[in-house]
């Protein structure tokens, strides 16, 4: 980074205020789709690899090669197919959160105990209410930490897709690093930031709410 | 509930509640029966336990009852009415359900795990509200239990919770498989005294399957001993069970401590009490000694309007200025007029007399003299 320059001009930021809300909103909005999406097919193949266990290494061998495929390559694949737009951005977004939350899916709902799931069943339960009522709440834990852990991810990535000329805090990134100009760079990153650590809170919050037991449990113990 | 009702006026016809007809059951891949042609009868308003060996089959068929398993020959009528002809999950909801750990849903409060029934069966909330007040009361457990998760709460209390949601939309029948194996042996002993009070009340037909056959005889009106492969070795009332066993795995099931087992089902009101050497507090040592060697005593007891004030022997006699009062040892033990006569025993073992005391709170009712217990054994 050339010269004396601040790393922060506070009248860029005074003269950008708009620019620099609406890319946050993008941003945000990007990133709620891409989780979103990716949490309802990431419950949708666990329920399959559960239901069909030999399906399971298949579905998480798929979703662990998406995992590595670098973004970048993984945008400029999807380009010539579905140009440079959003469904671009949410393909690649999506598919780095499967392997994340599928996982982490299988796994709370593996962990619901034999014993509850017989109770239930010997009380009058029966699918699918035993999965809404039963199951999944138990699974909420493990899924949430999932969750955090996507969202977290999926934010970071982003940034990334402002280089397919979408929008996104990246952008402001992309042009302090083409200017040689600090203060753009300074705030995309700090917004960035302070995006994942607010979702992140969100979750944790949403976790106590709809897993109340869970806290009183550790509590006890 | 209107299918209750009519499966009680069904009932009434019969006294078997639960009618299980050349029941097998083999496991997808074995190459043996899980249960072996079975056929029983569960009366109404009684415990039916089954009881055996791990293999024997006992919670598989206790599951097929309710139909958490599916019989591979053979039919299950309940009151009289083919089991299979209910959608499973309908016929659940109409049959208790307790299991081992309680199976409670972590996730729920205490309350709303014993409201899991009426909830199923869309109850307005008002009605589940008093219900489940209701069933705290009866299960004896507090009202600030209630708004607890299950993980906050000890063993005993869990397991109360786990009969109250099993008795919840009052199901004529109640399932128990080894409810009371994960608790220590102090909690397991009251949670089974309070489960025969409870059902001294509630007179519900109950099935119940442990592998402790101290606790089927404890428990059981009835009880069903069953063989590895699930093959019925011998069901009987647990007196004849301990009394006469049918063979020789039954036998060896029952184990050493039969005879005292067998002495902890009769009442101490079934044997005639003795009356042994008796003093008044006023007599006088010379009175006593003369009276203990007309009567060939070693000892006697002090009573005086039907109580007893305490022991006394010769030696304690010869000691004691000016009477018989002056020399008594308060008693230390004993039993009851509804004690069993295995407690009866321990006492009598334990005293200087061998004999045990026997009183109704403070009145002297007599004594039970070793011999007397080990007869009624041989009897």
């Amino acid at each position: 980074m050339g010269g004396n320059q601040p790393w922060v001009r506070w009248e860029w930021i005074a003269d950008n205020r708009g620019q620099i809300w609406d890319q946050t909103v993008e941003h945000l909005q990007l990133t709620l789709i891409a989780v979103g999406i990716g949490f309802v097919l990431a419950l949708g193949l666990s329920l399959l690899g559960i239901r069909f266990r030999r399906l399971y290494p298949a579905i998480t061998s798929v979703a662990g090669i998406l995992y590595t495929i670098p973004s970048l390559a993984l945008f400029a694949f999807f380009v010539p197919i579905t140009g440079l737009s959003k469904t671009t951005a949410e393909i690649g977004l999506v598919s780095y959160t499967l392997l994340i939350l599928i996982r982490n899916i299988t796994a709370g709902l593996d962990a619901v105990p034999p014993s509850v799931r017989e109770a239930a069943r010997g009380l009058g339960y029966r699918q699918p209410r035993l999965f809404w009522e039963v199951e999944l709440p138990l699974a909420v834990p493990s899924i949430i930490a999932g969750l955090r852990i996507a969202t977290v991810t999926v934010i970071g990535l982003v940034t990334v897709t402002s280089i397919i000329s979408l929008g996104g805090l990246g952008l402001f990134i992309l042009d302090g690093l083409r200017r040689d100009f600090l203060t753009p760079l300074v705030v995309g990153t700090v917004l960035t930031i302070a995006l994942a650590a607010t979702l992140d809170a969100a979750l944790l919050v949403a976790e106590r709410r709809l897993a109340p037991s869970n806290r009183t449990a550790r509590a006890s113990r | 509930m209107a299918t209750d009702s009519s499966a009680a006026t069904a009932a009434a016809s019969s006294s078997a509640a639960i009618r299980l007809e050349h029941v097998s059951k083999r496991f997808p891949g074995a190459s043996t029966d899980a249960v072996a042609d079975l056929s029983l009868e569960v009366r109404q308003g009684e415990v039916t336990v089954f009881v055996g060996p791990s293999g024997c089959g006992k919670t598989t068929t206790l599951k097929m009852i309710n139909r958490l398993e599916e019989p591979t020959s053979g039919h299950i009528e309940i009151f009289g009415r083919d089991q299979a002809a209910t959608p499973a999950h309908e016929l659940r909801r109409q049959i208790g359900y307790v299991i081992q750990e309680t199976g409670l849903f972590p996730h729920r409060t205490i309350a709303e795990n014993i409201a899991t029934v009426p909830h199923l069966l869309g109850w307005p909330k008002a009605r589940i509200r008093d219900r489940v007040q209701e069933l705290a009361e009866l299960v004896g457990l507090e009202r600030e239990q209630l708004e607890r998760y299950p993980a906050s709460l000890s063993g005993g209390q869990r397991q109360r919770a786990g009969v109250a949601r099993a008795l919840a939309a009052d199901p004529p029948i109640l399932l128990m498989d080894e409810p009371f194996g994960a608790v220590d042996p102090i909690v397991r002993t009251r949670l089974q005294d309070e489960l025969l009070a409870l059902q001294q009340r509630l007179h519900k037909t109950i099935v119940f399957v442990t592998h402790d056959i101290e606790e089927a005889t404890k428990l059981g009106d009835r009880v069903a001993v069953l063989d590895v492969g699930g093959i019925l070795a011998q069901y009987a009332p647990p007196a004849e069970l301990l009394r006469e066993p049918a063979n020789a795995f039954v036998e060896e099931f029952l184990g050493r401590e039969r005879g005292l087992r067998e002495l902890s089902l009769i009442p101490v009101s079934d044997v005639p009490l003795e009356r042994r050497c008796e003093l008044s507090p006023g007599a006088s040592c010379e009175e006593a000694l003369a009276a203990m060697d007309r009567a060939g005593a070693d000892w006697a007891l002090v009573i005086e309007d039907d109580r007893c004030a305490g022991w006394v022997d010769r030696k304690r006699i010869a000691e004691a200025v000016p009477n018989v009062s002056a020399a008594a040892v308060p008693l230390a033990r004993w039993i009851g007029p509804n004690s069993n006569l295995r407690e009866a025993l321990e006492v009598a073992l334990t005293s200087h007399t061998r004999v045990a005391i026997v009183q109704d709170g403070e009145r002297y009712l007599g004594v039970l003299p070793i011999e007397r217990i080990a007869q009624r054994l041989e009897a």
